[in-house]
């Protein structure tokens, strides 16, 4: 029995753990608001927040695409969909902001922005203006050009910026954010018992940011195993010089971690290249290493900090392999059956030593890269040390450039060197043409992220006209 | 007035065909569709999935009781395969059953044995090959071989411009009912009912009068349900008329976007010829339309490039053929703009190119040449009215162009890893459906007792704010407020024999009609009122929702009068007529005047490219737009920034990819990219030009959905300045859109 508050209804439900959040909401509960627009999380259209208790017992709400996400994921927790913000009578705050700057033409995207944005009301670590932009990364809108949705969410930024944390959901109810069942929640959600029934022997599913792109309806049909439920894997530690982090992990996990943020001064910058807000939410970093996409950007941000991961099988034995060992070829891995990811772990990068990420791709943000790199590197007395390069959307596997990496450890940095190494580099991989670009533009562009890798790290050091020419 | 579905819209209480409460024994349906491009069909076996549990019947064209057949201009498109294949993606078989689950798995299960045939998928090899959906079109003006002879200048190239997917958020669907005596009434998501209803029709086999389409709006249409809604509401009628069930039928995104149309790519040469003045004296240009496999608009599609080929720059020599290219993609069909960027672009490439050969800006080319009052356009109308100039000395000089274009040299001069450029884009766009007959429309006004007004037209809101905007004319001629005004649905029975709602004119036709029928209303009432307070009628107004005497209230309330009216037996409803005055085209001699009135505009665009990774940001696009009297600022800006959104998506990310098997390559969200947040230039700045507006336009409130699309194209273009500045060595290439893969390779070009 999967038990969940949806929007102020209490439900119970022997529906099936791996159908997806949004045919439950709008197929089982006849709620219409909340739109089906591709259903593989591109498009926001399916907007809803969920909000679990967090140790302090209060609500903490973060906003997913319930297009990808299953069921069982809803279990103990709120779901909020637009019905659940409506007041009687008249528009919220963030409704009445979007009405003002003439955010809405065919409204079919609408519900959705508006969920975005009342997830932004919610947050409790706003940084900056460019996080009410941030909220809205998922949500595509082919009416408005998002100016006015963008001046609307700027004002709901200036609305909320000054809220005292303590009280934030009372003081959202007194300002007509949300209506007042909110404050009943953590109450309600008390009384769910936390553990659901999972198949042990059905398909593992954490985020299911990925797995429900490409087979939602064999899990709508299937057993799931739901490995995300208790989250007694979530959550970033160091030991000594070690880093690890869980395997329930999510990539919003490590945006927000401020130890993370001590150590990879940018890391937000990259994070924000990874898919949108509410898959960021969602996604588990092990998610995207089991996935084995040539193309992984976490899995590409990781092996370059020569990340290792531990595996446990059934009889709870654990083993422990680099991550760039665990790539056998094109989607095969090395994974038995019965294993399953609990955590990741690397060395911290020591003070010396530099690290990058780059990614383009044909949109900058939400968007699959066509290449991707990740450098980490230390210099001293002019020469490497070390040196971790990989490279993704170049050959069958995300990519661990270890001839590369070879030719360059203990060599002193020089324009002609690199040009040596760029030179290595293009033996190495086997980029393929596809629709995110020829062979010969991933080759140009591999040489180009090799190279902007040293330009970023190394600003005085080298010129780009220098290394072209 | 905001947009009147502002608050439905906000709670997601507004109605799209998948929300809709269905009757109980709803079926569903789905398509089986070709999974090649071109073959012929030796062997369709439905046995099996009609077997399924839970199946009720799998279509085919066999079942259809009329004529298998749904082409809009040329009856060239069958509704469900019968003996070939003509694209990947093309409905074969409609499969109804109890759950979308089920007809999924039943799709499953239906093979089929083809013999494949070559397959085309591109306008040259098509046309090296003699396939066409229709006869070329060519227009011409002056004499473009003699006048090329005494150019200064003469520079030849060619261009390419991809197509574009809709991505309406709503995909297409339709449901429908079967009501008493053999009637269907079909709920679609289309713009243009009064199409599905002809079709529909035409399948069934029955006259118009058995079916009813109703509209209650689009989650966005574009152009992409102009046409191509008719044929899943004719396979949802089939089935409810063929089973005595409703059946609904919504695509889900992959099957949209493998089954239908897009934008059409266009392969096109073109010669230009200027004297040193920089003034252009010929322009000849050839475009290839990748049509697709059945002629679906492309015909019109067609004649518009060609109306918009010199876009807002006045040529006296011009020599254009537009060949309409048979391939087997889906059918390409309508998109914002309908043929004309595709023309603009051509234009544009080809000053862009004489400008690099002349080693000059383009804008000094474009300047020198902007349309003047009188000028003659290559179909034979006379520009009036003409704002080319004062758009773009407007935009010049209150975007202080000259400062920008300093500081640009400036910032290229210090930095090499960053280039930025700039653009100018005139806009000229011709307001009408170039098929005369097409320019009527119908409005329908119940006045009630109790003084609240329903009213219906043929106009479709899709998100362009058509609603808001009648409301605002009746509000505007009765002198209302508008709290007890409705927009009805679109219906065929209350409003029939509509034209779609595109080509930007729906709220000049519909408005236009709903106006004449509020005066006549407004007379009716005023008569009443004259007769009531023994008042000259010509002294009396209704404003505040009161009867005015010479500016004066009277003590005659709206709600009296219209109750008076009513017991003196007074007709409270109107029906009137519009149809577009003095619009001609004679297409035997391809000359005439197509056009009710012309918009303009000037944009500028800058952008800055990272020279190392290829990437780029559209800084800014600033605008100055001729609105005329915008009835409504707040849905126009919205007009202009969606428009765009889209044009700067078509220049620059959004790439259709299809294999050389025809097959579909770019088939989901996740490989096809639309603008987001992030893609939108910072600063978009958009100013309207003082302008006296035109009497043909509604309240003078010039047409504004398609024209500002082409403002995008100045984008392609900024890109294009700015990786010039990096890479002297660049020969400028015409291939859009100008993804950060053109970007990187053009960067790095020898």
């Amino acid at each position: 029995m999967i038990e969940f508050v949806l929007n102020n209804k209490l439900i119970k439900t022997d529906a099936h753990a791996g159908m997806t959040l949004l045919d439950f909401i709008r197929s089982e509960q006849q709620l219409k608001g909340t739109k089906i627009g591709c259903r593989e999380g591109d498009c926001g259209a399916c907007t809803v927040l969920i909000g679990s208790l967090n140790d302090k017992k209060k609500t903490h709400y973060k906003s997913i695409t319930s297009c990808i996400s299953p069921l069982g994921n809803a279990h103990g927790k709120h779901i909020v969909t637009v019905e659940g913000i409506n007041l009687e009578g008249k528009l919220n705050t963030v409704q009445t902001a979007l009405k003002n700057n003439n955010a809405t033409q065919c409204g079919f995207c609408t519900p959705g922005f508006v969920m975005s944005l009342v997830g932004l009301t919610l947050q409790d670590n706003l940084i900056s203006k460019a996080d009410a932009i941030m909220a809205i990364s998922g949500n595509i809108c082919r009416c408005t050009g998002y100016k006015s949705i963008e001046k609307a969410a700027y004002k709901i930024y200036e609305n909320i910026i000054e809220i005292p944390i303590t009280n934030r959901l009372s003081w959202l109810v007194e300002n007509a954010f949300l209506p007042d069942y909110f404050l009943t929640i953590p109450t309600q959600l008390k009384k769910i018992a936390t553990n659901i029934p999972t198949h042990k022997n059905g398909t593992i599913v954490a985020g299911g940011t990925d797995l429900y792109v490409r087979q939602a309806d064999n899990l709508a049909a299937s057993e799931v195993h739901l490995i995300n439920q208790n989250q007694k894997l979530a959550g970033i530690t160091f030991y000594k010089d070690r880093c690890i982090i869980g395997a329930e992990t999510t990539v919003n996990g490590l945006y927000y971690n401020t130890a993370m943020l001590t150590y990879f001064p940018e890391i937000r910058n990259y994070l924000k290249l990874v898919s949108s807000e509410p898959i960021r939410n969602m996604a588990t970093v092990v998610g995207n290493f089991v996935n084995a996409s040539p193309i992984g950007d976490l899995t590409i941000f990781f092996l370059a900090l020569n990340a290792s991961i531990t595996l446990q099988n059934e009889s709870h034995s654990l083993r422990t392999i680099l991550l760039k060992d665990f790539y056998k070829g094109y989607k095969i891995l090395d994974f038995k059956s019965d294993e399953r990811i609990v955590s990741i772990a690397f060395n911290v990068p020591k003070v010396d030593s530099k690290f990058n990420f780059e990614k383009v791709s044909k949109r900058k943000h939400l968007d699959i890269a066509s290449v991707n790199s990740a450098i980490q590197l230390s210099v001293s007395n002019n020469k490497v040390d070390f040196i971790y390069l990989s490279l993704g959307g170049v050959a069958p596997i995300p990519f661990y450039l270890t001839a590369t990496c070879q030719f360059l450890t203990g060599k002193t940095l020089s324009v002609e060197i690199l040009k040596e190494a760029a030179q290595i580099l293009q033996q190495e991989i086997q980029p393929i043409s596809d629709v995110r670009g020829d062979e010969s533009y991933k080759r140009l562009l591999a040489r180009q992220l090799f190279y902007a890798h040293f330009l970023k790290l190394f600003p005085r050091a080298f010129q780009i006209l220098e290394l072209v020419n | 007035m905001k947009n009147t579905d502002s608050y439905s819209h906000l709670r997601g209480e507004s109605l799209y065909i998948d929300d809709l409460n269905t009757q109980q024994g709803t079926l569903y349906g789905l398509v089986f569709d070709a999974p090649i491009a071109h073959a012929k069909i030796l062997d369709l076996d439905i046995a099996k999935a009609e077997a399924l549990a839970g199946v009720i019947k799998i279509f085919t064209h066999k079942d259809v009781p009329g004529q298998n057949q749904i082409g809009g201009i040329i009856p060239d498109e069958p509704l469900l395969a019968e003996t070939d294949i003509h694209f990947w993606g093309q409905p074969i078989a409609f499969i109804v059953a109890e759950s979308e689950a089920i007809a999924k798995k039943a799709r499953a299960l239906i093979t089929i044995k083809m013999e494949a045939l070559p397959v085309i998928t591109t306008a040259t090899e098509a046309f090296k090959k003699g396939q066409f959906v229709c006869a070329p079109r060519t227009f011409n003006l002056g004499n473009t071989t003699d006048a090329f002879k005494n150019c200064d200048y003469v520079i030849e190239d060619f261009t390419f411009s991809n197509g574009q997917e809709h991505l309406y958020l709503e995909t297409q669907g339709a449901y429908a009912e079967c009501q008493e005596n053999g009637k269907i009434k079909v709920t679609s998501s289309t713009q243009g009912p009064t199409q599905v209803q002809k079709a529909i029709a035409k399948v069934l086999g029955v006259g118009m009068h058995q079916i009813e389409v109703d509209v209650i709006r689009l989650g966005g249409g574009f152009g992409g349900k102009e046409d191509q809604a008719t044929a899943w509401a004719a396979m949802a009628a089939l089935a409810a008329n063929h089973l005595h069930k409703p059946v609904k039928f919504v695509l889900n995104r992959h099957d949209d976007l493998r089954m239908t149309g897009k934008r059409h790519p266009y392969e096109s040469t073109f010669k230009i010829g200027l004297n040193k003045d920089l003034k252009i004296q010929a322009f000849e240009a050839t475009y290839l339309q990748n049509s697709g496999a059945a002629a679906d608009l492309s015909p019109a599609i067609a004649e518009r490039t060609l109306f918009h080929a010199t876009n807002a720059y006045n040529i006296k020599n011009v020599h254009t053929t537009v060949h309409s290219c048979k391939t087997n993609l889906p059918p390409n069909t309508a998109f914002r703009g309908f043929g004309g960027p595709q023309g603009m672009f051509v234009i544009e490439s080809a000053i862009a190119k004489a400008a690099e050969k002349l080693n000059i800006p383009a804008y000094k080319i474009q300047e020198a040449n902007l349309l003047q009052e009188n000028d003659e356009f290559s179909y034979g109308q006379i520009a009036t009215q003409v704002e080319a100039q004062n758009t773009w000395q407007t935009a010049i000089k209150d975007f202080d162009f000259e400062d920008d274009v300093k500081a640009i040299q400036k910032f290229n001069t210090k930095n090499t890893e960053l280039k930025k450029g700039i653009s100018v884009m005139p806009i000229c766009f011709g307001i009408s459906f170039t098929n005369t007959p097409m320019n009527h429309a119908r409005a329908l006004v119940h006045i009630y007792q109790d003084g609240s007004i329903g009213f219906s037209t043929g106009a479709v809101e899709m998100g362009q704010g058509v609603n808001t905007k009648l409301k605002q004319i009746v509000v505007q001629t009765l002198g209302l407020s508008s709290d007890k005004i409705i927009v009805e649905t679109t219906n065929t029975t209350r409003v029939a024999n509509t034209s779609p709602s595109a080509a930007s004119a729906t709220a000049d036709l519909n408005g236009k009609a709903l106006q004449l029928a509020c005066d006549s209303l407004k007379e009716r009432l005023l008569n009443v009122a004259s007769e009531e307070l023994q008042l000259d009628k010509k002294n009396l107004t209704i404003k505040n929702a009161s009867v005015y005497n010479q500016q004066k209230s009277t003590y005659l309330t709206w709600e009296s009068l219209v109750q008076m009216a009513f017991l003196k037996r007074v007709n409270l409803s109107e029906q009137a007529h519009y149809a577009t005055p003095e619009i001609h085209f004679d297409k035997t001699k391809e000359k005439g005047h197509p056009f009710a009135y012309h918009v303009y505009g000037t944009a500028i665009s800058t952008a800055t490219v990272d020279c190392i990774r290829g990437t780029y940001d559209i800084d800014s696009v600033k605008i100055i737009h001729d609105f005329g009297k915008s009835m409504n600022l707040d849905i126009d800006m919205g007009q202009i920034e969606g428009a765009l959104a889209q044009g700067i998506g078509w220049m620059t990310m959004e790439e259709i990819a299809y294999d050389k098997n025809g097959r579909l390559l770019s088939n989901a969200l996740s490989t096809y990219k639309v603008p987001d947040v992030f893609a939108m230039p910072e600063i978009v700045e958009v100013k309207a030009l003082e302008s006296a507006g035109h009497e043909m336009a509604i309240l003078k409130s010039k047409a504004v959905g398609e024209p500002p699309l082409m403002y995008g194209i100045g984008t392609y273009f900024a890109i294009q300045n700015a990786i010039k500045a990096f890479n002297k060595n660049h020969s400028l290439k015409f291939d859009a859109p100008m993804t950060p893969e053109k970007v990187l390779k053009n960067l790095y070009q020898n």
